[in-house]
């Protein structure tokens, strides 16, 4: 091995092989490593052990509506782009038991030890990681906090990767989200075909790095990679005109554009895209009861601000149609939250725009309200 | 003295029986169900009968014949609260496809001799007949609701059900979209949610078993399932199978064709 400093901001090339060792380095110091896998023809994130687990040459086609996978467009493992998986799963789980309550002398609760898991993200695209960093001002602020999220997100040890292939329903570069990772990471994955140009972010990173083999990336190789970003950012699938959001949602006029009666038509109201979005945070709160009414339990799930339920209180629902979940959902998005937490809830993954079935494209219908509201 | 327990009934009309077995299917619950309620007449699990009137009567099946009317009455006169369970129950069942056919030249293909036959041309929900206090839906039911029904009687509060659609259930449990990764037709976006979305999750399309989702867009889902048929009528018969006299199965189901053909 090669006498080289390597501290945080460093790049350095490693070894596929080499990569491998270190996905084992982070399960001997008790991480779950958890990343891309090919499953019932998508890809999904779940445990992996090594590459070889990971969705080889595999590209991704997407469009409204429309995901198909691609198969033998090369040998590496990163070429594709994320399908409706998402991260938010390891620190916001789609069902989580909040507590349990046994009738004895009184009412008692059920203390239940569960270890909090800690997780090894492998392969966090730079849309991914703003998406986390958006949850993270939403689950963890200064007033307070949800335990389930900040525990899990403590824990997090994160490997980003760089986009190389964006997919025909991105728009990473409208939103300042990528291709090229932005936010806060442990180590930094730029895929060539037979190297990794791995940058350290963070001083666990370096130290994890450290025990491996790795070399100083030569100006050529370095060269590669940077026409390969650059490339990526000229094949984004789409661009969203950002200039005038969040007042383009939020002007009162606005709301009552004919564009809004126009989408409610094709809206099934299923609530896929908010489920597959990677910022959506809407949950709901169930208790169930057992049949001698003697032991209760809450139950946290995902919600939807598509489930007419969602937005019913006493006496009447305050979104009664789908046209006022949709506009609902879009103002919120890319418009009050701006007020609500510093940025926009998005991220320009696309996965809304692939994932609803009836083919919505949420960037078409902004541009189609900007063209109304200007004309 | 300890209070007199809930009697419940449960009975069968036209049906396959499998609702029914999914109260069977309990077991875990089994125990804890007939400690909390009396159950007095239910011949699927039991002959001895104790006499009603009954506190919750369960009605599995559909109404096929003039005999099951003059029985689901009596069922209403003798029942407290009558809960229609499954999907031949709250929607006619698979057995309603002959309410689109010629009931007559069914039993004429299938029987020797039809003439022994009383039956009715159409198969009907119980609510057509009588008024029905709670409907479960699903084909067959899920086991848990049904218990988690009774509990609510028992307990006097609304019961916890789902009231959104099988693709909430569906992406809660990390399920691939079959619709938007494989062009499978799914009426997911449409359907009642309570299934714990089984069959998407196991790579096939939802085909409605647990009736309609009253809020769900047909007049969008089914121009983006036509749009894509394997087969013409495909979206038509998807929607014409275990819920087709579901009002708004049917209706669908006839423009679906009209779609299909523009």
């Amino acid at each position: 091995m090669l006498d080289i400093t390597i501290s945080r901001g460093t790049t350095v090339a490693l070894s596929k092989a080499e990569f491998d060792l270190l996905l084992a380095d982070l399960r001997e110091n008790g991480y779950q490593t958890v990343g891309p896998r090919v499953q019932d023809e998508s890809i999904v994130y779940a445990d992996i052990q090594t590459l070889a687990d990971l969705p080889r040459g595999v590209q991704t086609e997407q469009e409204a509506g429309h995901f198909r996978l691609m198969r033998g467009a090369s040998n590496n493992y990163f070429d594709f782009i994320p399908a409706a998986d998402s991260w938010k799963k390891f620190l916001f789980p789609p069902r989580v038991d909040l507590l349990t309550v046994r009738k004895g002398k009184g009412w008692e609760y059920v203390e239940t030890e569960t270890a909090t898991p800690r997780y090894a993200l492998v392969g966090v695209r730079g849309c991914e990681l703003a998406a986390i960093e958006i949850q993270d001002k939403i689950f963890i602020r200064p007033d307070f906090y949800d335990p389930t999220y900040r525990l899990r997100r403590e824990g997090l040890f994160i490997i980003a990767v760089n986009c190389l292939h964006p997919a025909g329903t991105c728009f990473c570069t409208s939103m300042g989200t990528g291709p090229k990772v932005q936010g806060s990471y442990d180590l930094c994955l730029t895929e060539l075909d037979d190297v990794f140009l791995v940058e350290i972010g963070s001083e666990l990173g370096r130290s994890l790095l450290s025990k491996r083999k790795y070399d100083l990336p030569s100006a050529f190789v370095q060269n590669i990679a940077n026409q390969r970003l650059a490339r990526a950012v000229q094949e984004m699938g789409r661009s969203l005109d950002t200039r005038d959001l969040p007042g383009l949602l939020t002007e009162p006029e606005n709301l009552e554009a004919a564009r809004w009666d126009e989408v409610a038509k094709r809206c099934l109201s299923c609530g896929n895209c908010t489920q597959v979005c990677p910022t959506c945070f809407c949950w709901d709160a169930t208790d169930s009861v057992n049949l001698s009414a003697t032991q209760a339990s809450r139950t946290r799930v995902w919600d939807s601000c598509f489930n007419p339920a969602y937005s019913y209180v006493f006496g009447g629902n305050t979104r009664p149609t789908i046209r006022a979940r949709y506009r609902q959902w879009l103002t919120h998005k890319f418009g009050a939250w701006k007020e609500q937490f510093g940025t926009l809830g998005c991220t320009g993954c696309g996965r809304c725009i692939t994932w609803c079935p009836a083919k919505i494209d949420h960037v078409a219908e902004i541009a189609a309200l900007r063209e109304e509201v200007n004309s | 003295m300890a209070a007199k327990k809930p009697t419940v009934a449960v009975y069968k009309f036209s049906s396959c029986d499998g609702c029914q077995l999914s109260l069977l299917n309990l077991e875990d619950e089994l125990l804890d169900l007939a400690g909390a309620v009396d159950i007095a007449y239910f011949l699927e699990a039991s002959r001895a009968v104790k006499p009603g009137p009954y506190d919750i009567a369960l009605v599995e099946g559909s109404v096929t014949t003039p005999h099951e009317i003059e029985r689901i009455r009596e069922i209403r006169e003798d029942a407290r609260f009558v809960i229609a369970l499954g999907t031949c129950a709250t929607s006619g069942g698979i057995q309603a496809l002959r309410n689109f056919a010629d009931a007559e030249e069914y039993a004429r293909a299938v029987y020797d001799h039809p003439e022994y036959l009383e039956y009715l041309n159409t198969a009907t929900p119980i609510s057509e007949t009588i008024k029905v206090d709670l409907e479960i839906w699903g084909c067959p039911v899920n086991k848990h609701l049904v218990l988690e029904c009774i509990a609510a009687l028992l307990q006097n509060r609304k019961p916890n059900l789902p009231q959104y659609s099988v693709c909430l259930e569906c992406k809660r449990r990390g399920a691939v979209c079959v619709l938007v990764a494989h062009g499978t037709p799914c009426l997911g976006p449409v359907t009642q949610a309570g299934c714990g979305a089984i069959c998407p999750a196991n790579g096939r399309g939802c085909y409605g078993c647990f009736g309609p989702w009253p809020q769900g867009n047909f007049d969008s889902l089914v121009p983006t399932l036509t749009a894509t048929e394997r087969f013409p009528g495909e979206t038509h018969l998807l929607l014409r199978n275990f819920n087709a006299h579901a009002p708004a199965f049917r209706k669908a189901a006839e423009a679906a064709l009209t779609v299909g053909k523009k």
